[in-house]
């Protein structure tokens, strides 16, 4: 092959030899420019093995000159962070929960801290939106088992809802009326039409009324007498229109028959005490969250009256 | 076909290495011309971000600033937000109709007078003469082997460019930020990665640019001169070889009385009473160009049409006593008119013609249209967002809540007031902060001077309605002054609420 290469006369360039029916092929010179930049590339490849981890051995690779890894890269971002976070944590870790609402700023930062800490660890059970589940709640609204001021909800956060293994954790226990036979299932099936014609689901019925005086008898402890609930027992209001486990009737049936119990972990175990704040505090944004009780401002801003779903709404 | 019955001469060449062009200095009408427009367009560029225009507190004092940190463009008493990115667009359109108006009516005086590239080549070029002296000077020089002279002279030049280059790379950044603030920084080692990047990119552009490419840029590279011949026509001004005045060439006067026959036959033609041109092919027009073409071979796409060929022929034609302007302005149109012996067109009559007038009312209907815009437009704007999880929420009472993340856009250099209030179903709300307590038919939120105030907003209606109903928020400046924006959204129940 190598015997045809030759001279071609037009463009003065050697041919490369292969000779196709007469066409030819010429062996045209690089320009000088492409060849610079080929070998730019290869002095840089060099380079690039040298300083950089480049050849797989056997546990892992070469280290490179410049002891780079992504996992350092990673390392060294995440304490960047740290350290221009660091005086917004200090103040978040000096300024007391209640105080929050008076730094506006502070506050929108322990939100946005809180958001992100949410979607970690209390998604799983409240939901990516915070809007709970069946036996779950839903935080956003204006409900709560044990109260909705930044304090308490730092505390339920901190010391979790009948967490074993937490001497300050939130305690109560519904007596399970029907299995341990304190009501018999016709009084149980009376107190649910009771509950039912309170939380203006039903009608006025002899069965209410029946189940009215079995739920003072039984019930009135921990719901109160007009069954508003309890919040320092985790009572639930039963007048309301949100029910944490159903309010049908099957469901209350088998609540009153069978109880209840909720169990929240007490995150003081796991988490510092500012992650606990800022998720507090962005539990409080959603919308349902109450003022401080000991504040003097807006006294008695709770109970809002008579439960008449729907119609008197806001003022 | 095989190559061996083609003749090994001559030899065609598909690569081109560069021929050095070495302009020889010139002095004229249209020399002085590009000195005027290079001093103005350098001043421009490096004085601009320096000029201040007081703003108020909340906004930087720099005339012409582009805030990328902050996503402002300030110039003078006009200050673009990025939603109104549409005025720089209209800015670019102008821009880009205003050079095919100027191109149609006066040919290539963008690429002759202002284009950077022409600007930036012009002064490297005289720096270049300053040092190692006029075209033939250079070409000795250029010829010479490197010695201490050469190394001297091509150094010191090489270090002048790159302090220009360098100063033009560091003008550009200061459009960016502070101009007096980011200098200090710069010098003293601690501005950004991002400015010295931008500088030593820059640096290196200008000089590659400017100092060693030059004509390859216009010739090779720049896309406009293809796009520009679209834009001219038979009465756009191009520089023109007078052909018909200019030939045929009386060559080498002296040396063709010696070998008369031989070297000059327009002699001979002269001698036997004929006409003979006025050119005398003294190739001064050819010494001077800047891209190192010969204009008498006509119209040609290296030609940048900056008139120092016209500059040239002058003196010389004025040394032979002839007429000026053997090399001239012309147009195609009035080329043809002289060859046939009539007089050239006047020039209003050639400007105003269909093309360059649908082009200039294309412009300032822009320019009116953006300036009408911007002395109209409201300084506040509004957008909302619905909560899309959850996206409602049962209340205690049964009622139902929407959640919205409502941002209010305030672009003057003052704190306002707004008003939010809500058409669409009959609600009541409140911002965060308040509580249903508080909640009423309106929010007030105060946006900070220059900003976007973002706030959450909660609607709480009854749960009697339809699964979803259209809502429109509509925001009111509580100043006094009749500005108001609304935005739409939507109000969402429980799917098979009563």
């Amino acid at each position: 092959m190598a015997d045809n290469k030759r001279i071609d006369a037009a463009t003065g360039t050697s041919t490369v030899g292969h000779e196709w029916d007469g066409i030819e092929e010429l062996d045209t010179p690089m320009p000088r420019w492409w060849l610079v930049i080929l070998w730019a590339t290869v002095v840089f490849a060099i380079g690039y093995c040298i300083v950089y981890p480049a050849w797989p051995l056997i546990h892992g690779a070469t280290p490179g000159l410049w002891g780079w890894s992504s996992r350092g890269q990673l390392a060294q971002e995440t304490a960047q962070e740290n350290t221009r976070r660091a005086p917004i944590m200090a103040a978040l870790a000096r300024t007391p929960i209640d105080r929050l609402p008076s730094d506006p700023k502070l506050l929108a930062a322990a939100v946005e801290g809180g958001r992100s800490a949410f979607k970690v660890y209390c998604v799983q059970c409240h939901g990516s939106g915070a809007a709970g589940s069946r036996g779950y709640p839903n935080l956003n609204d204006d409900d709560w088992l044990w109260g909705g001021d930044l304090k308490t909800i730092q505390q339920t956060i901190t010391d979790g809802i009948r967490f074993p293994g937490d001497d300050k954790t939130r305690m109560s226990q519904m007596p399970a009326f029907g299995r341990d036979g304190i009501l018999n299932p016709g009084e149980v099936d009376d107190v649910v039409s009771y509950v039912r014609y309170v939380s203006h689901q039903e009608a006025a019925s002899a069965a209410a009324k029946r189940g009215k005086t079995l739920f003072a008898n039984n019930c009135a402890v921990c719901h109160g007498a007009d069954a508003k609930g309890n919040r320092t027992m985790g009572a639930p209001n039963l007048t309301d229109a949100i029910w944490l486990y159903g309010g049908d009737r099957d469901t209350l049936v088998q609540t009153v028959t069978n109880a209840r119990y909720g169990i929240m972990p007490a995150w003081g175990h796991r988490l510092d005490p500012v992650t606990i704040k800022m998720l507090a505090a962005y539990v409080h944004s959603l919308g349902g969250g109450e003022a401080d009780p000991a504040a003097p401002a807006p006294a008695v801003a709770a109970a809002p009256a008579a439960a008449q779903a729907g119609e008197n709404v806001g003022r | 076909m095989s190559g061996a019955d083609v003749a090994p001469e001559p030899k065609p060449r598909f690569f081109e290495a560069r021929r050095k062009v070495f302009p020889r200095r010139v002095d004229g009408t249209f020399r002085r011309l590009k000195w005027a427009i290079m001093a103005v367009t350098l001043a421009i560029y490096y004085v601009t971000p320096w000029l201040r225009w007081h703003r108020g507190e909340y906004a930087p004092d720099q005339a012409v600033l582009v805030d990328l940190a902050h996503r402002r463009f300030y110039m003078f008493s006009i200050e673009i937000w990025p939603n109104e990115f549409y005025y720089v667009v209209g800015l670019l359109i102008m821009a880009a109709v205003g050079l095919f108006l100027v191109t149609s009516a006066v040919g290539r005086a963008w690429c002759g007078y202002a284009c950077p590239q022409t600007v930036w080549t012009d002064l490297f070029v005289h720096v270049e003469r300053a040092i190692e002296g006029d075209r033939n000077a250079q070409i000795r020089l250029d010829r010479a082997s490197w010695g201490v002279e050469k190394i001297a002279k091509r150094g010191t030049k090489f270090v002048i460019w790159l302090l220009i280059a360098m100063t033009t790379g560091g003008a550009w950044i200061f459009y960016f930020a502070d101009a007096p603030t980011l200098a200090r920084e710069f010098l003293t080692g601690t501005a950004p990665f991002v400015a010295y990047s931008t500088v030593g990119i820059l640096t290196f552009t200008t000089f590659t640019l400017g100092g060693l490419m030059r004509e390859q840029v216009c010739i090779y590279m720049c896309p406009w001169p293809r796009i520009q011949s679209a834009m001219m026509d038979e009465k756009s001004l191009a520089v023109t070889y007078k052909d018909w005045r200019g030939e045929p060439r009386t060559h080498g006067l002296k040396r063709a009385q010696a070998h008369e026959a031989e070297v000059a036959p327009s002699l001979v033609r002269l001698a036997q009473g004929e006409k003979v041109g006025d050119c005398i092919d003294c190739n001064a027009c050819v010494a001077v160009c800047p891209t190192g073409i010969d204009i008498r071979e006509g119209p040609q796409i290296g030609c940048i049409t900056c008139g120092l060929c016209i500059d040239a022929c002058d003196e010389i034609m004025e040394k032979v006593d002839r007429p000026t302007r053997l090399i001239g302005y012309t147009t195609e149109a009035d080329m043809k008119l002289a060859r046939a012996g009539g007089t050239p067109m006047p020039p209003l009559k050639r400007l105003l013609r269909p093309r360059t007038i649908i082009y200039f009312l294309i412009w300032a209907g822009i320019g009116c249209g953006m300036l009408f815009a911007l002395g109209t437009r409201t300084h506040m704007g509004v957008s909302v967002l619905q909560t899309r999880n959850p996206l409602w929420v049962r209340l205690s009472d049964g009622a139902i809540r929407n959640t919205y993340t409502v941002k209010l856009r305030n672009m003057e250099g003052r704190p306002r007031s707004f008003a939010v209030s809500l058409s669409g179903i009959d609600a009541r709300m409140w911002a965060d902060g308040g509580s249903r307590e508080t909640a009423g038919k309106t929010v007030t939120i105060t946006v900070p001077a220059d900003r976007v105030a973002k706030a959450q907003i909660f609607v709480v209606a009854p749960a009697q309605g339809a699964q979803r109903s259209e809502l429109l928020f509509t925001v009111t400046a509580l100043d006094g002054q009749k500005s108001s924006a609304s935005d739409g959204s939507y109000f969402e129940r429980p799917e098979g609420n009563p």
